[in-house]
């Protein structure tokens, strides 16, 4: 096959990768995105849009629920029925059309693409191994943005019983004893998902909390919610395996030992960089533990190799992935750009939803930071009420010396759409005032936010 | 523990407002009672305003050179027992402080000025409702006040630049780094407007980076050889009435031939510049003009024609302008000048050359190689009569009468003492060289 040649080489379609592709499109680089699976990589296939799908349908699904006993509305409707596996082919049909319209998006931009798996050579070139033999393209700028898989269990591989979250979004029933071994963001929108469908589900994780990466306040009202929907959390406890007959998940618990009926088991214990497979002994790139390093360019340590997303390391996030993508092809296109964010916005999916932004009051004080910090709860909020949705707050941390916000964040029904009004406010350097001065229509739960400002300046309104 | 606010006192009959021109005190320090905390300054007189209670200072509401309004709080104490202070009092003391750091440099923002009247109105009770309340003097003053300051003020060491993505792109397209702009928003944050008058003024705004004017004068004795050089110089200029005489040279044969023969050249013999050929050249002209090989004793009044020719040859060394002589060249051949002006130019630089051989000369040759300008007026080496000038050589086009052509030109500026050498005769021997430059055959055909 004859050789290809390109300004612009990446090695993955995914949120990162596609962007890049598309934005270096646009500036008019010649450019090829290479994928061995469908576009859009995990987040679009086997990540944030099938599962939040599944957790839509579940949401639904619990409201039908509901309102089969008798509810506070008046409503009142004949007990709901699943067909988890329509469900699973109405998600599907929501990732292709995605994923088509990612090809289309590069196709538009004159940005080829290359269905293959490609193994560096050298800096310069790629072999992509094709379902017609091996293309070898030589760029004169090669990205890399294989992504991140999940993290398996050396004692429970997956396979069987044991699933690993894409397994969990492609089962036709609801199983009927559900563990999760984890109870990161992942397993938590799963489980309660899972939950809401009627599984009985059991969620082991080895941290004494739920959401380890979200300070307690936070994610309070998660463990609130978990309870009513009859979840078992089991803290600080070990998953050891299955039994024999894999009926059974066996753990430890303050060293006492405990078996624990399933008829599946998701192990979702975090995800690491793929930094193998694709030839990365035969170029010189620094690693930093498990990832590549990269600087704020997302310049490896090899002239023309650039790295962005989960293979850079944590945060592993989709809108982070995008922005270096962005960032990257405008430089090799000759922009002077660097990482200059203020925050990169998380958000879990979880029932009720969280999301962070920016620092939270622990970390803004482990920074040397005098701190304001102020909670707004949706008890307050009118438009919360009016959906049943009281539970939680939105909470804005300041410096004390200029007002200076250093983070937001929410815990609620419905934040995950506050997180764009965080993320600008931080971005744009606002202050506590300048938050407090914005006119916050009414009614909604957005209200909270400037109602958190005015809190934090002392004199909230509604409270 | 309680809180003590100060508020600023009535310091005058009919004076609604005072410049705080100094402080005192600063957080932290512990104040006596009649401890003097500030000074205040109205339009009649400085006034000092006195600690009334014993207590540690825990806020300033003002910064030296703000304007303060009388009965606004400028400074909180914590003291042993209740104090003073009302919850009314406390919290708007709060926001005014945060109020006076948001409108830095805002003054021009409709919204933002705004924004300080409203929740001046809002904090202290008042009874027009917030929306329409008028902004006070106060804040205003001391607005445009903190504006000025501001914009010299640097961010503190290692704090990140504060600024929308929009003005960091802008920045970053202008290849800006924000660290040098100084930030006058809210909390410091760089506006676009900050980035304008960085692209205006550069550098120069934030402070310990202006430019100060340097009044030192130093004094340089003029001694040794640049004294010589000196004298020499206002001889020949006082004396010297010098006509000069400019024309170009079509150096393209004579350099494809330097080319050949420093190819062609033997291991032993020194590489040939241009000068040897300007000095073979120069000799033949000087058989046809033989008065410009002269030295004139102006003081005897009498013109010394030489047969031999001695060309010197400046030349800028270490330690300063020198010229060593070739000494008659009408009997030397291309190679022989080559070999004496590299033995020379050698021996100059190393400042071994000999009394001598850095003396009488002639005629001068006098070039500055590739820094030889289009034009140079040479001073003429007195008592000579004589000297030129090689510009520098460059590809210039050149019409040739049907097309302009690249052609390596050279300048030659030549002056002359006007006393003994006419104008024509200058140009009648210029013009002689150039045409043996230009067809550098000729030079080496024997008449």
């Amino acid at each position: 096959m004859t050789e290809l040649t390109c300004k612009a080489l990446v090695i993955g379609g995914g949120p990162g990768g596609y962007v890049a592709g598309i934005r270096a499109g646009q500036l008019g680089l010649d450019t090829i995105v290479v994928d061995a699976e469908a576009l859009g990589g995990t987040c679009l296939n086997v990540g944030c849009i099938p599962s939040k799908a599944v957790i839509h349908a579940a949401d639904e699904f619990e409201k039908a629920t509901h309102f089969a006993n008798s509810s506070a509305l008046g409503i009142s409707a004949g007990k709901p029925k699943l067909d988890l596996s329509k469900t699973v082919a109405w998600k599907d049909g929501i990732v292709k059309r995605l994923t088509t319209g990612v090809g289309g998006l590069l196709k538009k931009n004159q940005v080829r693409t290359i269905k293959g798996w490609a193994t560096f050579i050298d800096g310069k070139t790629v072999d992509v191994k094709t379902a017609d033999g091996v293309q070898r393209i030589r760029a004169e700028n090669v990205i890399i943005a294989t992504g991140s898989i999940p993290v398996e269990l050396p004692f429970m591989a997956f396979g069987g019983n044991v699933i690993s979250s894409t397994g969990a979004l492609a089962l036709d029933a609801p199983p009927k004893n559900f563990a999760i071994v984890g109870a990161g963001y992942i397993g938590l929108e799963l489980g309660i998902a899972f939950a809401k469908f009627g599984s009985k589900v059991t969620v082991v994780e080895a941290m004494d909390r739920i959401l380890p990466t979200y300070d307690a306040e936070l994610t309070k009202p998660v463990a609130k919610r978990l309870k009513d929907l009859g979840v078992t959390v089991i803290l600080g406890a070990k998953a050891k395996g299955l039994s024999k007959d894999g009926k059974a998940l066996e753990i430890e618990q303050n060293g006492k030992s405990e078996s624990i009926p399933v008829d599946k088991v998701l192990v979702i214990v975090g995800r690491k960089p793929l930094t193998e497979g694709w030839g990365r002994e035969n170029i010189a790139i620094d690693m930093d533990g498990r990832h590549i390093r990269i600087d704020d360019r997302c310049r490896t340590s090899m002239n023309g190799v650039y790295a962005i997303g989960d293979v850079t390391g944590e945060p592993m996030l989709a809108h982070r992935a995008m922005a270096q993508g962005e960032m990257v092809a405008e430089i090799i296109a000759g922009h002077n750009r660097r990482w200059d964010k203020v925050a990169i916005p998380a958000i879990c999916f979880t029932d009720p939803e969280i999301v962070s932004c920016g620092l939270s009051p622990e970390e803004a004080k482990a920074a040397g930071h005098k701190i304001k910090t102020a909670n707004f709860p949706f008890m307050a909020n009118g438009r919360a009420m009016t959906m049943e949705a009281e539970d939680g707050f939105v909470r804005a941390v300041a410096r004390e010396e200029d007002h200076l916000l250093l983070g937001l964040q929410a815990v609620g029904r419905g934040v995950s759409e506050m997180s764009a009004a965080f993320g600008l406010a931080l971005e744009m350097g606002a202050r506590l005032e300048d938050v407090a001065g914005t006119i916050h229509a009414h009614p909604t739960q957005g209200e909270a936010l400037q109602e958190a400002a005015l809190k934090a300046l002392g004199h909230a309104l509604h409270i | 523990m309680g809180v003590h606010v100060i508020k600023l006192p009535d310091v005058g009959e009919g004076v609604a407002e005072a410049e705080l021109v100094e402080w005192m005190v600063k957080p932290g320090d512990n104040v006596m009672e009649d401890q003097v905390l500030a000074a205040v300054m109205t339009d009649k007189a400085t006034v000092e305003i006195p600690s009334p209670v014993i207590g540690k200072v825990t806020w300033l509401g003002a910064q030296a050179g703000e304007i303060v309004a009388v009965g606004s709080p400028i400074v909180k104490l914590d003291v042993d027992g209740a104090g003073n202070a009302k919850d009314e009092d406390v919290a708007p003391a709060k926001e005014k402080k945060a109020e006076t750091k948001s409108t830095n440099g805002a003054s021009s923002s409709p919204v933002r000025g705004g924004g300080v009247a409203e929740r001046d109105g809002g904090g202290k009770p008042s009874k027009t409702p917030p929306q329409s309340a008028t902004p006070t003097a106060p804040p205003q003053a001391g607005e445009q006040k903190k504006a000025a300051v501001a914009n010299k003020a640097p961010r503190k060491e290692g704090e990140k630049p504060l600024a929308s993505p929009a003005v960091r792109k802008r920045a970053a397209d202008a290849g800006v780094y924000l660290r040098r702009v100084p930030g006058t928003g809210p909390a410091g944050r760089i506006t676009h407007e900050d980035l304008d008058g960085y692209f205006e003024h550069g550098a120069a705004a934030p402070a310990g980076h202006a430019r100060v004017a340097d009044t030192s004068v130093k004094e340089i004795p003029v001694i040794g050889l640049r004294r010589k050089i000196a004298e020499k110089m206002a001889v020949s200029r006082s004396r010297i009435p010098d006509i000069v005489y400019v024309d170009e040279v079509d150096m393209t044969a004579l350099e494809d031939l330097r080319a050949k023969l420093n190819a062609e050249k033997k291991p032993d013999q020194a590489k040939l510049t241009v000068l040897p050929f300007l000095m073979r050249a120069m000799a033949k002209a000087i058989a046809d003009q033989p008065q410009v090989n002269s030295l004139f004793d102006d003081e005897a009044g009498v013109v010394k024609q030489y047969g031999g020719i001695h060309i010197g040859v400046a030349a800028q060394t270490d330690g300063g302008l020198v010229v060593p002589v070739v000494r008659h060249v009408e009997a030397r051949g291309l190679w022989d000048c080559a070999a004496e002006v590299a033995r020379l130019a050698d021996a100059a630089k190393k400042g071994s050359a000999t009394r001598e051989e850095l003396s009488g000369s002639t005629i001068t040759i006098t070039s500055l190689g590739a820094l030889g300008g289009i034009v140079t007026t040479p001073v003429i080496n007195h008592p000579e009569v004589a000297i030129i000038g090689v510009n520098k050589m460059q590809v210039r086009p050149h019409w040739d009468g049907t097309s302009f052509v690249p052609r390596r030109m050279m300048n030659l500026s030549c002056a002359f003492d006007h006393r003994i050498i006419d104008g024509w005769n200058a140009a009648v021997f210029v013009q002689r060289v150039k045409t043996l430059l230009e067809n550098p055959a000729m030079i080496f055909i024997e008449d």
